[in-house]
């Protein structure tokens, strides 16, 4: 034991030095170098903790590389024979014996770091329950507790313990989040998956599909909003409002008819599209298109509006008709993008 | 027509070499497509759709077709010289297993002409690729074609089995087996074990998708994750299979290069056996982010990071091969002295991953991506350039121009490590794999371009390796025995290239490095170990093509078996397993050829001997 916090302490000042190289890469919501939370910050040490241990491998494998290659060229005219040596049976024990220990030393806090995050906080008091369900290519979250389903983007309070289960609808996906946890895979029933993160930061970050499934598995994002536990208390009171549907009845039955056949809003419509009560708030439209405030974001609107022209231009291979198929004219549309738009949630 | 009958293993190597390189560039411009299209954020130089085309097709590819051959390429032309003996042990089967391995390959390309390439990733996970989200006739082409090239390199791997156990040269203990033999031993003893777990896989996949069974698909009680185990419990050691050869190419050119023997021999085949046994204990740490849980987790992260220490012990060794020796820079010994430090670099972020928790963050991200292009290209890809360079005069009898070498050498190396090395920093800071593009602004868009600019250098390193072999070839043949001049095992005592029989005496073997000691005890090659006598060689024959060609059509035949044609005369003949029934006819007929016509093969009597003995 003594002698693996000697070597750790040894490691330290060039942990130190790493972190503060590592922490100026990517953006805090989104880089697992710049954690926003207990599991990601457990990750990033370990991190960290490997990076040193292995820099300090390369550091002697390149001197040793970099001595001989220069000091061990063939000069000219040399023709004497090298003695052959047959190899160093001491020489050889030590090359076994410290990559043993190094290992050791990485692999005490992995084990201990592996059970913990292993735990299943579900149905632990204080947690906040969410289930994921994954599909091509959207994210539903519901909250069991509250009984609020919403979509692309997930709102969760801050120093609360989020406690997620996570299915997938369809094919395999995988939920990450990289500033707050690292990754766990969507299964189909059967395998289903649990685990759990927090954060004390209030913010927007950027979650990621991580498993391959489909043509639009690259835009199938997502985004994390921690509010504080007074807001999203009133986030949820405002999601079991019932629904507001356009003031313009003509427009409110075409909504109805055409879209509510999949989505839902309020306590209206279906589950097999993304749920889109108070859209207007979120901070994009289909997860990609980033709304006023995000960094390149256009206002919602206009977001609103491209996608329903032509949902597959945006994210190919998406289960979406496109309206005009559905025999929407463009005043419709720019209607219904309307509505949506000022379809807003107070909290 | 020669060439397709051939049964001889250094015109087999020669056929491998071409096979590889044709699937090789295929694989290399689909890579440098998918690096085209990420140069830039929101790019749309290809679809969505045959982004993941492409990668699914370059990673299938360059796993299957592009490095295996070579790998095969190498082995065949060099074994069976540094053992001592005059051919494999079945050079039918040997020309066989080429064969359909080719086949498999062709067939599996026809996807790009024939509507549609697999898309659901090289992995192929399900329900991805079942036919209820893979609609294309794609999949069926993996299945089937990696089915038919995986007969081919298990035919191989049995024949490399059977040839070193029992053709070694009188007084080759195994203990004084050649580095590249040992490896070559041992990866074909992980194919013997390893592909026929990657068979069963793939047929189970394709009776879900062409028969309607349900061994993955959910809905019917299927289960995915089944699929994951069965694939890289052949996919992990596949990568040792890919990458040991390569260990024992580097650990031949650093000891000729260094004159010197290599450093702690018997601690290299102890840690190419452990490392062998380990790859196969450690498959599911691809999978630390399915939820097997934490057991399994913690078992499999140290398990992973025990391969460190054998791997470490092949390192220090070359290290110190080198050391006090007298190195020369010559192109094929660049290019190993590059392996080792990237290797190295492979080697960490792969213990790295290692850690179950980290991996949560590494896993399916650019981390990973770099980390197994730092094995696999920086590693053996390197190791393989590295052999053919060395080898090539013992091969085609002329030397590689050195220059040119050296150029492609700088050329792949630099733009090697432009292209990977940033990739562990987009990966880290949130960018996936796999994806056909992403989002500005996110930090990703200049390492993006960096990565893409150091592909398009690789290429040209690549470029230049081929102009060197198509200069070299219009070159008269005729180089020493021993070009390097510092050669230490049997293959350099024999004219370059080698005659059809290889060794007119077989040798006799005194000990480690068996020419060397020749050297240094002042003789002037090797003692033979039997007297002059007529040397049997096995007839050349037809049947092993013809014998592809039929598991090809029947192939062929199965994947369409369901398919709805609009010409009635197709529908006929594929829908009533027609075209299978023909193909296997074709194959099951030439095995009854075989076994019916006694081919007792010929003899080059002495006095040929000593003519063709006179070198050309
Ligand atoms: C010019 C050299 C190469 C370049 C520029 C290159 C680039 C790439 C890129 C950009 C990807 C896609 C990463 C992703 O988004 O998943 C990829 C995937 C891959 N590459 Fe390469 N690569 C090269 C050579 C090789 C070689 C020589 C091999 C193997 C022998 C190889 C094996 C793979 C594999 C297995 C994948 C994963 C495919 C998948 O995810 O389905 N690559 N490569
Ligand atoms: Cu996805």
């Amino acid at each position: 034991m003594m002698k693996r916090w000697q070597a750790v302490k040894r490691l330290l000042p060039l942990l130190a030095v790493f972190s503060l190289l590592l922490a100026g890469c990517g953006r805090e919501d989104l880089s697992a170098l710049r954690p926003q939370g207990p599991v990601a910050e457990g990750q990033y040490d370990l991190m960290k903790l490997s990076i040193t241990i292995m820099i300090v491998v390369l550091i002697i494998v390149f001197a040793i590389a970099v001595y001989v290659l220069i000091k061990f060229r063939r000069k000219k005219g040399q023709t004497d024979v090298p003695e052959q040596v047959e190899g160093n049976f001491k020489l050889e024990i030590l090359w076994t014996v410290i990559p043993l220990i190094l290992v050791f030393i990485l692999a005490v806090p992995t084990v201990q770091k592996i059970f913990a995050f292993g735990d299943d906080h579900y149905n632990e008091k204080g947690s906040v329950q969410v289930k994921v369900t994954s599909h091509q290519y959207w994210w539903e979250f519901e909250y069991p507790q509250y009984g609020v389903k919403t979509a692309q983007e997930l709102m969760m309070p801050t120093g609360k313990n989020i406690a997620f289960e996570l299915k997938t609808a369809d094919v395999l996906h995988s939920f990450w989040v990289p500033s707050l946890s690292g990754k766990m895979d969507t299964n189909p029933d059967g395998t289903i998956n649990r685990f759990s993160f927090s954060t004390d930061k209030e913010g927007v970050y950027r979650g990621k599909c991580a498993e391959l499934c489909g043509p639009s598995h690259g835009l199938m994002e997502f985004k994390v909003k921690a509010v504080s536990p007074d807001a999203f208390d009133k986030w949820v009171t405002a999601m079991k409002a019932p629904a507001v549907l356009p003031k313009d009845q003509a427009l409110a039955e075409t909504f109805k008819k055409s879209c509510l056949s999949c989505h839902a809003v309020g306590d209206q419509g279906g589950p097999v599209a993304p749920n889109l009560t108070g859209i207007g708030s979120r901070e994009s439209v289909a997860g990609i298109l980033l709304n006023e405030g995000q960094d390149g974001g256009k206002p919602v609107k206009e977001n609103l509006k491209t996608w329903l022209e032509d949902p597959q231009a945006v994210k190919p291979g998406n289960k979406m008709p496109a309206p005009k198929d559905l025999g929407l004219t463009d005043e419709q549309i720019d209607g219904i993008a309307d509505y949506l738009a000022n379809y807003k949630l107070n909290y | 027509m020669d060439w397709l009958t051939t049964v001889d293993h250094k015109k087999i190597a020669i056929l491998y070499l071409l096979a590889g390189g044709l699937f090789f560039g295929i694989g290399g411009i689909e890579a440098v497509l998918i690096r085209l299209q990420l140069i830039k954020p929101m790019n749309d130089f290809v679809s969505a759709q045959t982004f993941n085309e492409l990668i699914t097709m370059h990673g299938t590819t360059m796993i299957f077709l592009g490095v295996m051959p070579v790998i095969f390429a190498l082995m065949n032309a060099v074994i069976p010289l540094q053992i001592g003996a005059r051919d494999v042990a079945f050079p039918f089967l040997n020309s066989l297993g080429f064969w359909t391995f080719l086949f498999g390959g062709i067939l599996l390309n026809l996807s790009w002409i024939m509507g549609g390439a697999p898309d659901a990733g090289w992995t192929a996970y399900t329900p991805l690729s079942t036919t209820t989200y893979s609609t294309t006739h794609g999949v069926d082409f993996y299945t089937v074609g990696l089915q038919i090239a995986g007969l081919g390199t298990l035919i191989g791997g049995i024949n490399f089995l059977a040839t070193i156990i029992t053709m070694r040269a009188p007084g080759m203990s195994f203990m004084r087996m050649p580095m590249f033999t040992w490896t070559s031993f041992i990866t074909s003893a992980m194919i013997l074990f390893a592909f026929p777990a990657i068979t069963v896989g793939l047929v189970l996949l394709s009776f879900d998708r062409i028969l309607g069974a349900n061994f993955f698909e959910v809905a019917n009680g299927g289960n995915p994750v089944l699929w994951q185990h069965i694939f890289w419990i052949f996919g992990h050691p596949e990568v040792y299979i890919l990458i040991l050869p390569a260990f024992g190419v580097i650990s031949e050119v650093i000891p000729t290069f260094a004159r010197k023997r290599l450093f702690g021999y018997s601690s290299m085949v102890f840690a190419t056996i452990l490392i062998a046994f380990l790859g196969f204990m450690v498959w599911a740490h691809h999978m630390f982010t399915t939820g097997l849980g934490p057991v399994a987790n913690a078992l499999f992260s140290i398990a992973t990071m025990l391969i460190a220490v054998p791997t470490g012990i092949k390192i220090f060794n070359w290290l110190f091969t080198m050391w006090g020796g007298q190195i020369r820079f010559t192109s094929p010994n660049l290019f190993a002295i590059g392996f080792i430090p990237t290797f190295v670099m492979g080697g960490v972020t792969g213990v790295m991953l290692a850690s179950a928790p980290a991996d949560f963050q590494f896993h399916d991200t650019y981390f990973v991506v770099a980390h197994f292009h730092y094995v696999i290209v920086g590693g053996l890809v390197s190791g393989l350039l590295s052999g053919l360079h060395y080898w090539w005069p013992k091969m085609f009898g002329r030397m590689l121009n050195e220059s040119l070498g050296k150029l492609s050498f700088w050329f792949f190396i630099i733009g090697f490590h432009l292209t990977f090395f940033v990739q562990h920093f987009l990966g880290l800071m949130g960018m996936q794999r796999r994806v056909f593009t992403y989002l500005p602004n996110q930090g990703f868009d200049t390492l993006n371009m960096v990565s893409t600019i150091g592909a398009i250098l690789m290429g040209i390193g690549i470029l230049f390796f081929l102009i060197n072999a198509i200069v070299t070839a219009t070159k008269p043949k005729g180089v020493a025995d021993d070009p390097w001049e510092d050669g230490r095992t049997l293959e350099w005592a024999i004219p370059s290239p080698p005659p059809e029989y290889n060794f007119k005496q077989i040798p006799l073997v005194r000990g480690i490095d068996a020419l060397w000691k020749e050297k240094m005890a002042g003789n002037k090659g090797m003692t033979p170990a039997e007297p002059l006598g007529p040397i049997h060689m096995p007839s050349p024959t037809i049947l092993p093509f013809v014998m592809s060609v039929g598991i090809f059509i029947a192939g062929l035949g199965f994947m369409f078996s369901k398919e709805q044609f609009s010409n009635s005369f197709m529908s006929l003949i594929f829908n009533n397993w027609i075209v299978v029934i023909i193909g296997l006819l074709i194959t099951f007929g030439s095995m009854l050829l075989r076994s019916l016509y006694d081919d007792h093969g010929w003899h080059i009597e002495v006095d040929e001997l000593d003519e063709e003995g006179v070198k050309a």
